[in-house]
């Protein structure tokens, strides 16, 4: 018995020690393939019924749309269509022109039928989709030949181009299928670089080369997203190689800089941080004290201690980088002495010397909400409860469960001020957030009007031009710079981690290849991801 | 004895039923649509309400209890997260956890009570007293922080990869090595999540020998000359070891949900990081089947830890 007993200890030693010496022992390996942390894992391999990032990511690789935004997500380019064809009018017509001779992974060939399928699973109310709202102003869709596809609207709707870069659906794999618990959204086929190998859950997935791409073969083997539930292990899979690509947290830059053998890359995000007045609310109803407010937050510094400096402040409701946000708008500057004034214009002093300030004997206290579980948040919180206290405002500062938040507070309108933000597609027409309809079931919870802001919003999305739709949308930014119904904090700035191996590479005629480096583009650094490879010959650093 | 047996089922029976009844209450009354997750202004109302209605979430909550069940049984029960027979997704991920759960039990018994009856035999040396501040310590030390302290030493120390089930480079790598690369990756998180376990064990074998050790039978099987070894290992041991059955109770169900932040931590395809996802996501399906199977475990655990007690001890008899 004893001797038993005590073996086991010894057993468990001597297996560590095995392993130990294993572990140590092994050199590292060197692969022409990309692997990439996910913070989730995804849910639906099928661009229609997908919502979350790590599926989306997946099916922009697997699928393809008809057509696609350029690098500078200033319009479109072909994906499945080759050209397509604009006739404005009442009832505008929208004609895609397909390529010919796409063939499915499986090897059946692509036509304007599978489009009409993807179209016609959107619009069923079966169908588990949010996608559904894209199209609502879709009148009809035709099949003109098996390679031209026609979509009419019932109105001027220009958002409506981008939605086609939805993927397309294979309708021979699908026809008999339920599209909600199919097999398919979990071995998916598409017209895509890559094609789907494998799905371990919550552990990976393996996509390989289609070599039959209609754009070439892509350079790299195989991509891999490896599910690793939290960043900071992300990290440390990167330095064991584990990993090759990772979003990295403002707080990890220094460190990741660092390390010789990753190159890191900072990028504009699509979305902001912002304060939301409840206009409802009479503490928040006069213009005065809203940009008094924003005048007393002192942004720039909020951005450096929370964001370690990774975020840009902006002035109105865009994201900065991109061609719909007027940069003649200057963000309100920090300046307490300016917000006191305006606060005193409209009436608001401290008349029993409490230090909080006070009209018709009401102070100027409120409560400023936001979800919990969001450390930046939290963060940006105290700081502004702290820099409006100094100028007399009381504010109390609370989180609650996403959901209790968004039920309870938010929806139900029952808030003074809350902390949130918003992630935008890159087309501008954010028609849902401001225009007055959408304050009863909308996303104007902050109950925002302006009747020339929503005469603007409706005529932008009419507006197919783009240098007409630019004059618009400026004009609308600098409406609601002047209103400050939020208080625009920052848009972050994304930082991604990539190993240094990865090259982009050209042949030329010769069969030659040509090196160049990966470039950050405004469509985000995988823009050109089937040129991605890894060199044979680069010695790695250890 | 099978009376016993029968009505004891009866009632695991009908405390499985009030169990679930209460999970799916608590369940589906909090806050929060498995649909509207998060705010997407591109999003219009009117289409979350149509995708709730067709989860049926628009029905009477006694309505959809008994849908659930429905759907359990016949086999037609999806996650919403992902449209997958719920009973697959839990299948795929058992045997990760479980083998993680085990191999962490295995850890925690086979050190825990050889350093038990090490420290009893002599209480309060300066080797017990040892013993008693590595407990604590054991105790007191969240694993979690552990663990991240841990990973970042293995990953400076050896440059090797510790997280998920295997190495994910494994280029080059001969099939023993490949065996290694897995034992490798399953013995970090089981030791981790063993110390708990070994420090609370360590201290109930110790405390549970002593008790023994002053027992009149002791006495009498050193006083008729038999070895110390003999005494301790063969009839101080046997006796000690009774109380432990009651764990055996709780053995079962932790063998499932044991794991959850380990699960999260070192990346393990688990089935504790589902149910955790689930819960963040509303996934009533996934929660509800989750939470049905660790209680008929626990109640399977309390049954055999009962049985277990009338074949151990024979002072328990049942009627």
């Amino acid at each position: 018995m004893k001797t038993v007993l005590l073996s086991f200890p010894l057993l468990f030693l001597i297996l560590l020690g095995i392993n130990l010496i294993f572990v140590s022992s092994r050199p590292t390996p060197m692969v022409n393939q990309l692997i990439i942390s996910s913070i989730g894992d995804a849910s639906y391999l099928n661009p229609v019924l997908a919502q979350d990032s790590a599926s989306s990511d997946i099916n922009g690789l697997v699928f393809n749309g008809l057509i696609k935004y350029n690098r500078d997500l200033q319009g479109f380019v072909g994906d499945l269509a080759e050209s397509w064809e604009i006739r404005p009018g009442p009832e505008p017509e929208i004609t895609f022109f397909l390529r010919r001779g796409v063939l499915w992974h499986d090897g059946k060939p692509f036509s304007a039928e599978d489009v009409k399928f993807t179209y016609d699973k959107i619009m069923d109310e079966k169908t588990q989709t949010v996608r559904r709202s894209d199209y609502e102003l879709v009148k009809k869709v035709e099949v003109v030949d098996p390679y031209t596809f026609r979509v009419t609207y019932k109105q001027p709707f220009s958002p409506g181009l981008g939605t086609w870069g939805i993927g397309i659906l294979p309708k021979h794999r699908l026809e008999k299928e339920d599209i909600n618990t199919t097999s398919f959204n979990r071995s998916p086929i598409g017209t895509g670089p890559f094609r789907f190998v494998e799905w371990v859950s919550d552990e990976k997935i393996v996509l390989e080369a289609n070599p039959r791409y209609f754009e070439g073969r892509p350079q790299l083997d195989r991509i891999i997203y490896r599910i690793i539930p939290e960043t900071s292990l992300s990290e440390m899979e990167l330095l064991t190689r584990g990993v090759d690509y990772y979003g990295v947290l403002p707080h990890q830059y220094q460190r990741m800089n660092e390390i010789p053998f990753l190159k890191i890359y900072s990028q504009p995000s699509l979305s902001y941080t912002y304060i939301g007045y409840n206009l409802k609310n009479p503490l928040f109803q006069d213009k005065r004290v809203r940009q008094a407010l924003t005048h007393a937050i002192h942004r720039e510094e909020i951005v450096q201690y929370v964001l370690y400096g990774f975020g840009n402040v902006i002035s109105g409701p865009f994201p900065s980088h991109l061609w719909y946000y007027n940069p003649n708008v200057k963000p309100l500057p920090y300046d307490p002495v300016k917000a006191k004034k305006l606060l005193t214009e409209a009436g608001w002093r401290d008349t029993d010397g409490d230090g909080v300030l006070d009209r018709e004997g009401k102070p100027f206290r409120f409560k400023l909400i936001t979800n919990s579980g969001n450390d930046i948040r939290r963060d940006v919180g105290v700081l502004v409860q702290r820099q409006l206290r100094e100028l007399g405002i009381d504010v109390t500062f609370e989180t609650y469960e996403w959901s209790v938040f968004l039920k309870n507070f938010i929806n139900a309108k029952h808030f003074d001020a809350c902390i949130l933000g918003w992630s935008l597609s890159p087309d501008p027409d954010d028609y849902m957030i401001w225009h007055s309809s959408q304050i009863e079931k909308g996303f104007n919870f902050i109950s925002y009007v302006n009747p020339e802001a929503d005469r603007l919003w409706e005529e932008g999305r009419k507006e197919y031009d783009l240098e007409r739709r630019r004059k618009i949308y400026w004009r609308i930014h600098e409406l609601i710079a002047e209103d400050q119904p939020y208080t625009f904090l920052f848009s972050p700035i994304g930082i991604s981690a990539l190993q240094k191996k990865f090259v982009l590479v050209e042949r030329d005629p010769s069969g030659r290849e040509i090196y160049r480096p990966i470039q950050m583009e405004k469509a985000g650094l995988m823009y050109d991801l089937i040129k991605w490879y890894v060199p044979r010959g680069i010695v790695m650093e250890k | 004895m099978t009376r016993f047996l029968f009505k004891r089922l009866l009632q695991l029976f009908i405390t499985l039923i009030g169990i679930s009844i209460l999970s799916w209450i608590i369940i589906t009354q909090a806050p929060g649509s498995p649909i509207a997750l998060t705010m997407d202004p591109k999003v219009s109302p009117k289409i979350i309400e149509q995708m709730e209605k067709n989860y049926d979430l628009d029905k009477p909550i006694y309505q959809q209890y008994f849908l659930w069940l429905k759907k359990l049984f016949t086999g037609k029960l999806y996650s919403f997260k992902d449209g997958r027979p719920v009973l697959e997704k839990i299948g795929e991920r058992i045997w990760n956890t479980l083998l993680l759960n085990l191999v962490a039990t295995l850890i925690i018994f086979s050190l825990a009570i050889p350093l038990g009856v090490f420290s009893a035999r002599r209480p309060y040396s300066f080797l017990d007293n040892l013993g008693t501040f590595g407990a604590y310590l054991g105790l007191s030390i969240p694993g979690f922080w552990l663990a991240y302290l841990v990973i970042l030493a293995t990953v400076k120390l050896f440059g090797y990869p510790v997280l998920g089930l295997r190495s994910f480079v494994i280029e080059g790598l001969s099939p023993p090595e490949i065996v290694l690369d897995r034992i490798w990756h399953l013995m970090l998180p089981a030791s981790i999540m063993a110390i708990h376990g070994i420090a609370g064990l360590s201290r109930y074998t110790r405390s549970s020998m002593l008790e023994v050790i002053r027992q009149d039978y002791i006495r009498t099987a050193k006083s008729k000359g038999l070895p110390e070894e003999v005494v301790y290992y063969k009839h101080a041991l046997r006796n000690a070891l009774l109380p432990i059955i009651t764990l055996f109770g709780f053995l079962i169900p932790g063998l499932i949900g044991g794991s959850i932040i380990m699960e999260s931590v070192f990346a393990w395809p688990g089935i504790g990081r589902l149910a955790y996802q689930a819960v963040l996501a509303r996934d009533y399906p996934v929660v509800m089947t989750i939470l049905t199977i660790s209680a008929v475990l626990t109640l399977i655990g309390n049954f055999i830890a009962d049985l277990l007690y009338g074949v151990a001890d024979p002072r328990i008899r049942y009627q």
